[in-house]
């Protein structure tokens, strides 16, 4: 075992045992010494208890996906042992409280005892359970426990008996496992020469955002999307500066557009029921040329739906939320790296094209925590809008493509209008405005088509393209397949519309594409088909996303299945 | 804008209390603009969907800027547009279905906050741009196209649910006069905080109560609009609830609270109690 350079350990027990923060910690404290780590989380549904579990994964390298094979389980309770025993791998380590009841016929898992709230008394600190379970962990996973000391030391700088009771915590939970062999060795960490963030995908499009200058934030509460309303509260403020919980979703929607509209940079975020609410207030946006961004932070549905569980079942409502003739621009960040990029770009974006942009994140990047190089923040990452200058009596709808926006208090006064008009913005119903306004609409999209995308052995014909959270397992099944040989591209972007040119004229010149992704659908695939693509849909909608392994054996298979034009559809 | 516009090919109907309105919102425009030093600019008039919302399209003169929004929907754009520009003159205008029907949900959370806008109701008791439903303003037992056998439901009194919800400004007007209208519109713009002018505008076509608006001595009808007492104490609130339900339409200012803040003045106050982080400070939070 010792060739593998990881460690997944999971935590499961009762919403409130502390079983979010310990991966947390973790993962924390890994990446402080220069480890790569990344957890995963699915919550319950209630305030308090329920069953909770939460994992990291620690890497020598970096890494892309939550992990296949649980190597450590910790189990606070009956049924958290019982629940998650089989995902632990064989000869992997399962560390039970003293009140759980083992099996102990299970031969295939070294099931150990810790008293971590009896040794963490020891110390004086009821609360350092969690440096206890640290200390076993340290030992089992053969890392050096200085490097834990260390990390307590610097997290908790100033309050000595914090730390020492922290230490000595630590130090028990590793004496306990003293006679146990270590599970795996993780090697000496590299710690990488550039600055690094700890962040989770939510936060990280916040402060995408930010970077790119919003000014405007109101949202109404709803899983998972609910932590980027509480962030901008606390700190989009000052001048100039709003942030606001909304009475709904309808209102969120149409207040952005009125910010939009009086010239500044406004943002909501909320998930699948709330995003369908906001859909005639998209169509406004759309008709009306207003710049403004709607994060959809994607759980399962329909309705009230699995609401704390992952899944990529809103991309085909993100393309065309509103009614009519319209088709929004969706970027879907695929890591936390790409959350932070996402709201950023989608900002920028709404400013240069003058219109609604969707960015649509998902549950399992939302609560993921993640290393990332620490994004620089300048001035640079700002753009400017397009506004009138000139003097009264401007046309803003006159040309059949983009034109500058007045701004109240400025020259120009005009009406935003939702109802199609002519080039004033007064209504009108002649055949030649709906067509010139419907083409100027559809024209500003050509404005927005510098998205990026990845491409490797861009030769073979068969391609794989996955999409938002499914990139990572996608990513690691495609460098298993090539290390065993298989003659497979990789395309991956983040801009699903416009998609990159260059990507699509690619996708086109392909006899097969196969599309991993999380609904039952295979909704990216009937889009990338509907541009022309011949493409399959490998799906899962369990509310969790890919295993790697498996992901790899249906790749494998679908490129068995031979290079048929036809797509058998499920539904 | 559209007066001279040849493509624009909406029409009130001759005699539409709307044109009215219109008249009323023209004349305080000019009058804040001219009172504040401020530029027509500094205008924004959100319009919902219906008769009325075509108001923004049909003024005259100097042009605010508008913004033509959806059904239901004028007052969370002016939130947005009032909080994005706190230094902007906010108007709303909006039918009784579109304000009281479809919209409702708005007006209590705009109260709660007192948004510093002003809100001009067109309550002429009946769609009319879909050609005569009943709204939450018709009659009780009044035939129309969708109440085929007689309305129903008991209509709703939107001045007293405006005082119930704590809208903190409420006049009440017609659009027979445009001068003394446009007066209680110029007097809701002044007041810092979340005012309503809900104006009766008959329609012409689906329900024209010119008549009952004026009464008739012949026939022994007293007009069922009313001036407000000279002596009435805007500041009771108990007070306007018993001239509300003396029924029929109340001429005048109804209510007036000065005592609360609005939401644009307490976001102000953060901004200058708290200390905001530049980006760059957020971002180095998260250093590992």
């Amino acid at each position: 075992m010792s060739a593998r350079k990881e460690i997944v350990a999971r935590f499961a027990g009762e919403g409130g045992q502390g079983v979010v923060t310990a991966a947390e910690f973790l993962a924390r404290a890994a990446v402080a010494v220069g480890y790569h780590a990344l957890t995963f989380a699915t919550f319950p549904s209630q305030i308090l208890g329920g069953p909770t579990w939460t994992q990291a994964r620690i890497s020598k390298d970096p890494i892309f996906s939550p992990g296949d094979d649980v190597d450590i389980l910790v189990a606070f309770n009956d049924y958290a042992y019982n629940e998650h025993r089989g995902e632990v791998r064989e000869g992997g380590v399962i560390l039970i409280d003293p009140t759980v009841t083992p099996d102990a016929a299970d031969a295939s898992h070294r099931t150990i005892v810790v008293p971590f709230d009896e040794l963490a008394k020891k110390t004086g600190e009821a609360r350092a359970a969690n440096m206890v379970m640290m200390g076993a962990l340290s030992r089992l996973m053969n890392t050096n426990l200085n490097y834990f000391k260390e990390f307590v030391a610097t997290r908790f700088a100033g309050r000595e008996q914090v730390i020492v009771a922290n230490h000595q915590a630590l130090d028990l939970g590793f004496a306990h496992m003293a006679e146990e062999a270590p599970i795996g060795d993780l090697g000496t960490p590299n710690k990488p020469g550039y600055k690094q963030s700890f962040i989770k995908g939510n936060e990280a499009i916040s402060l995408g955002a930010l970077a790119a200058g919003l000014d405007f934030y109101i949202g109404y509460p709803i899983s998972p999307a609910t932590p980027i309303l509480i962030y901008m509260e606390r700190n989009l403020i000052g001048e100039g500066k709003f942030a606001y919980q909304a009475s709904s979703e309808i209102e969120a929607i149409n207040a952005i557009l009125g910010a939009g509209f009086a010239g500044k940079r406004a943002m909501t975020a909320t998930s699948g029921p709330g995003f369908t609410l906001m859909g005639e207030g998209l169509g406004l946006g759309w008709m009306a040329e207003i710049p403004c961004v709607v994060v959809d932070v994607q759980r399962g549905g329909p309705a009230t739906g699995l609401p704390t569980k992952t899944e990529q079942s809103d991309l085909l409502t993100a393309l065309s939320p509103a009614h009519g003739d319209s088709k929004f621009p969706v970027i879907a960040p695929g890591s936390v790296q790409e959350c932070y990029d996402a709201g950023m770009w989608a900002v920028n974006w709404a400013e240069r094209y003058q219109g609604p942009v969707i960015v649509l994140s998902e549950m399992s990047l939302a609560e993921r925590a993640q290393n990332i190089a620490k994004p620089g923040v300048t001035k640079a990452h700002q753009e400017q809008r397009l506004v009138y200058t000139g003097s009264n009596g401007y046309l803003r709808y006159d040309a059949w493509e983009r034109s500058p926006m007045p701004l109240p208090g400025g020259p120009g006064a005009y009406v935003a209008n939702g109802s199609e008009h002519d080039s004033y913005g007064d209504t009108t119903h002649l055949p030649q405005r709906h067509v010139q306004m419907t083409t100027r609409r559809f024209s500003k999209l050509k404005l927005i088509e510098d998205g990026t995308f990845e491409q490797e052995h861009a030769s073979a014909k068969v391609a794989l393209v996955s999409w938002g959270g499914s990139k990572g397992p996608s990513w690691d099944a495609y460098r298993a397949l090539r290390g065993d040989g298989a003659d497979l591209a990789w395309y991956y972007t983040m801009f699903l519309n416009p998609m990159p040119p260059k990507m699509l004229e690619a996708l086109l010149q392909k006899d097969l594409v196969i599309v991993p992704e999380l609904n039952y659908q295979g909704q990216f695939a009937s889009y990338l088909r509907s541009m022309g693509v011949n493409a399959r849909a490998i799906t899962q909608y369990t509310g969790l996303p890919f295993k790697v392994r498996e992901l790899t054996k249906m790749i494998k298979d679908t490129m068995g299945a031979g290079r048929t034009k036809s797509q058998a559809v499920k539904a | 804008m559209s007066a001279k516009n040849p493509e624009y090919d909406f029409k009130w109907c001759p005699g539409c209390g709307d044109f009215g309105v219109r008249r009323a919102v023209e004349f305080a425009l000019a009058d804040w603009s001219q009172e504040t030093k401020t530029p027509m600019s500094n205008n924004v008039v959100v319009a919902g969907i219906g008769c009325s919302g075509n108001l923004v399209h049909l003024l005259e003169g100097e042009q605010p800027f508008g913004f033509h929004g959806i059904h239901g929907r004028s007052l969370p754009i002016a939130l947005g547009v009032k909080m994005a520009r706190p230094e902007l003159n906010v108007l709303t205008v909006a039918g009784d279905g579109d304000f009281l029907s479809i919209g409702m949900e708005h007006i209590a959370p705009q109260a709660a906050r007192n948004l510093n806008i002003t809100a001009v109701i067109m309550d002429n008791g009946v769609y009319g741009l879909t050609k005569g439903q009943s709204s939450p303003t018709t009659e009780l037992g009044k035939v129309t196209s969708s109440t085929p056998f007689g309305k129903m439901e008991t209509p709703v009194n939107p001045l007293e649910l405006y005082l119930t919800l704590g809208v903190s400004f409420i006049a009440s007007g017609y659009s027979v006069k445009p001068r003394d209208l446009a007066k209680l519109i110029t007097a809701g713009m002044k007041h810092p905080g979340f005012a309503i002018v809900h104006v009766a505008s008959p329609c012409t076509t689906y329900n024209d109560f010119y008549d009952a608006l004026k009464g008739n001595k012949a026939e022994g009808r007293a007009p069922t609009a009313w001036e407000v007492p000279a002596d009435h104490d805007a500041g009771d609130r108990d007070a306007a609830y018993k001239l509300i339900r003396k029924g029929g339409v109340p001429l005048g200012l109804l209510y007036k609270d000065t005592s609360r803040t609005s939401l644009d003045a307490k976001i102000r106050d953060i901004g200058t109690k708290a200390k905001p982080k530049t980006v760059a400070a957020l971002m180095d939070a998260y250093d590992i």
